[in-house]
C-alpha cells in the first residue's frame, strides 16, 4: 500500500471519527442509554429476519439522510428544518419501502406499516438535529451509519432471543434438536407475544448497566 | 353504530397502541415521570389523532389510492398514487400540528400553556403517523369508522401513558436494584401491564 493511500486513509478514519462510529455501539447506543426509536424495535423482533430487515434498512436511511442534510446545512433556514427533515427521510423511506416490495415481498407484508413508521423513528431525526446540522458530512455520515448500527445489533440481539426461545428456531432455520422436543420440551409461545420484547429489552438494559456502573439511573 | 362502538373499544384495548404494537414509545417513556405532565400529553395525543386520522382517510380514498382519483374523469381511474402515501401522511401531521397549535394558543391560552410544549413534540410521535398507517391497511369503510378508530387509539394511549406515569410515582419508593431504575424498570412495567391487556384478546361486541 502506497503511502499516500495510507495518509488518506487515517484522515478519514481518525481517532475522533472512530469515535463516531463505535461509541453509539456502547455507551452511546440509542435505544438502551439515550432511549430514542424504541417504537419499531420491539414489533418486528418476533423473527430474526424481519429484524435484520429492519436494521439493514434503517442503516441506509440513516446514512444518507444524515450525509443529505449535513450537505444542505448551510441552506436549510432554522425555521422550517422540521419539515425539510422529515421531507428529506421520507423521500428515503419511500425508496426502501418500495425496493423492500420488489425484492423481499414477504418480510415487506410482515414489517407491514413499520416501514412507514421508520419516518418517525426518534434516532433519526434526534441525529439529523443533533449532529448532521452542525457538522461535515462524512463525519455525519459516521454517526448515522454508526447510531444505526447500534440500534440494529439491539434488534439483532431481541430478535435473537425471542425467535431461539419462541420457536425453536434462527432464521427459519430449526435449532432446537428433536431430541429435545421428545423429551418434553416445549417452545415458549410467551416469547412470541409483545409484552415478552418490553420483557427482553428491559433485561438487556439491566446487563449493560450492571457491567457499566457509571450509566446508572441516579434520580 | 354497533359497528363503531366496536371499532372504538377494540382500539381502545385489543389493539392499543402501546400494548400491542409499541407505538409512540419514544415519548412514552420520557415524558411519564409524573402524572400531570402524562395527562398533558395523552390529550394532545387524542386531540391530533381524533384530527389527522379521519384527513388521511379522506386523502387516502379520494386522492392516494388505488383508482381513488376516478372523480376526476375516466381517463384518471387508473391512477395509483400510493406511493405518495408516506410523505403526504408526514406533511398532514406536521401541518396539523403547526395548525392546532395556532388555533389553540388563539382560543385558549391556558389549554396552550398545559398542551403547548408538547405538540411540536407530536409531530414526530410513531403513534399519530402509525394511526394513520394503520387506518389505510385495515381499510375502514367510510369517515365515521376511521374516526372511531383515530380517536379509540389516542384514548388508549391515554390510558397507557397515564398508568405508567402512576407507577413509576410510587415506584420512586421501592428498592428496586440499581442497574434497572429508571428504563429497565420501566421497561419490564411495561410488558406486565401489555400482559395484563392482553386479556382483552378476543373480546367482540
Amino acid at each position: 500500500m502506497s503511502k499516500d493511500n495510507n495518509k488518506q486513509r487515517e484522515a478519514l478514519f481518525s481517532p475522533k471519527n472512530k469515535k463516531l462510529l463505535t461509541n453509539p455501539l456502547g455507551r452511546d447506543n440509542p435505544i438502551n442509554v439515550q432511549v430514542l426509536g424504541i417504537c419499531s424495535v420491539l414489533a418486528i423482533t418476533v423473527q430474526l429476519r424481519t429484524s435484520l430487515v429492519m436494521a439493514i434498512s434503517v442503516v441506509a436511511v440513516m446514512g444518507f439522510a444524515n450525509v443529505i442534510i449535513s450537505l444542505l446545512r448551510k441552506t436549510i433556514p432554522p425555521r422550517i428544518r422540521i419539515i425539510v427533515q422529515l421531507t428529506v427521510i421520507a423521500s428515503l423511506v419511500i425508496l426502501v419501502d418500495q425496493v423492500l416490495k420488489a425484492y423481499v415481498y414477504d418480510v415487506s407484508r410482515q414489517l407491514s406499516v413499520f416501514v412507514g413508521l421508520i419516518i418517525t423513528n426518534c434516532i433519526i431525526m434526534g441525529r439529523l438535529e443533533g449532529f448532521a446540522l452542525n457538522n461535515k458530512p462524512w463525519p455525519s455520515f459516521l454517526d448515522g451509519i454508526g447510531n444505526a448500527a447500534g440500534y440494529g445489533w439491539v434488534l439483532l440481539a431481541v430478535g435473537f432471543f425471542r425467535e431461539l426461545f419462541g420457536s425453536g428456531t434462527l432464521f427459519g432455520y430449526q435449532v432446537v434438536p428433536d431430541a429435545f422436543y421428545r423429551f418434553g420440551y416445549e417452545n415458549n409461545g410467551f416469547m412470541i407475544l409483545p409484552p415478552m420484547a418490553l420483557i427482553t429489552v428491559g433485561i438487556i438494559i439491566w446487563v449493560q448497566r450492571h457491567r457499566d456502573r457509571s450509566l446508572v439511573d441516579i434520580s | 353504530m354497533e359497528e363503531l362502538v366496536n371499532i372504538f373499544v377494540r382500539s381502545i384495548f385489543i389493539d392499543n397502541m402501546v400494548f400491542a404494537y409499541f407505538l409512540g414509545m419514544c415519548s412514552y417513556l420520557a415524558v411519564s415521570r409524573t402524572v400531570d405532565t402524562s395527562v398533558g400529553l395523552g390529550f394532545a395525543v387524542i386531540f391530533v389523532l381524533g384530527i389527522t386520522v379521519p384527513i388521511n382517510y379522506l386523502l387516502e380514498s379520494y386522492i392516494l389510492g388505488r383508482g381513488a382519483l376516478a372523480w376526476l374523469g375516466p381517463e384518471f381511474a387508473t391512477v395509483d398514487l400510493s406511493f405518495l402515501t408516506f410523505i403526504m401522511f408526514i406533511a398532514i401531521i406536521a401541518a396539523m400540528v403547526q395548525l392546532v397549535e395556532m388555533i389553540i394558543e388563539k382560543i385558549s391560552p391556558t389549554l396552550y400553556n398545559s398542551l403547548g410544549i408538547f405538540l411540536p413534540l407530536i409531530a414526530v410521535n410513531c403513534a399519530i403517523l402509525g394511526g394513520s398507517l394503520f387506518m389505510q391497511e385495515r381499510n375502514y369503510a367510510n369517515l365515521a369508522e376511521a374516526t372511531a378508530f383515530g380517536l379509540g387509539s389516542g384514548v388508549g394511549w391515554f390510558l397507557a401513558i397515564v398508568g405508567i406515569a402512576a407507577i413509576r410515582e410510587k415506584i420512586r419508593y421501592s428498592a428496586v436494584p440499581a442497574p434497572l431504575r429508571g428504563l429497565g424498570i420501566t421497561f419490564i412495567i411495561t410488558g406486565l401491564m401489555g400482559i395484563a391487556f392482553m386479556s382483552f384478546m378476543g373480546i367482540e361486541l
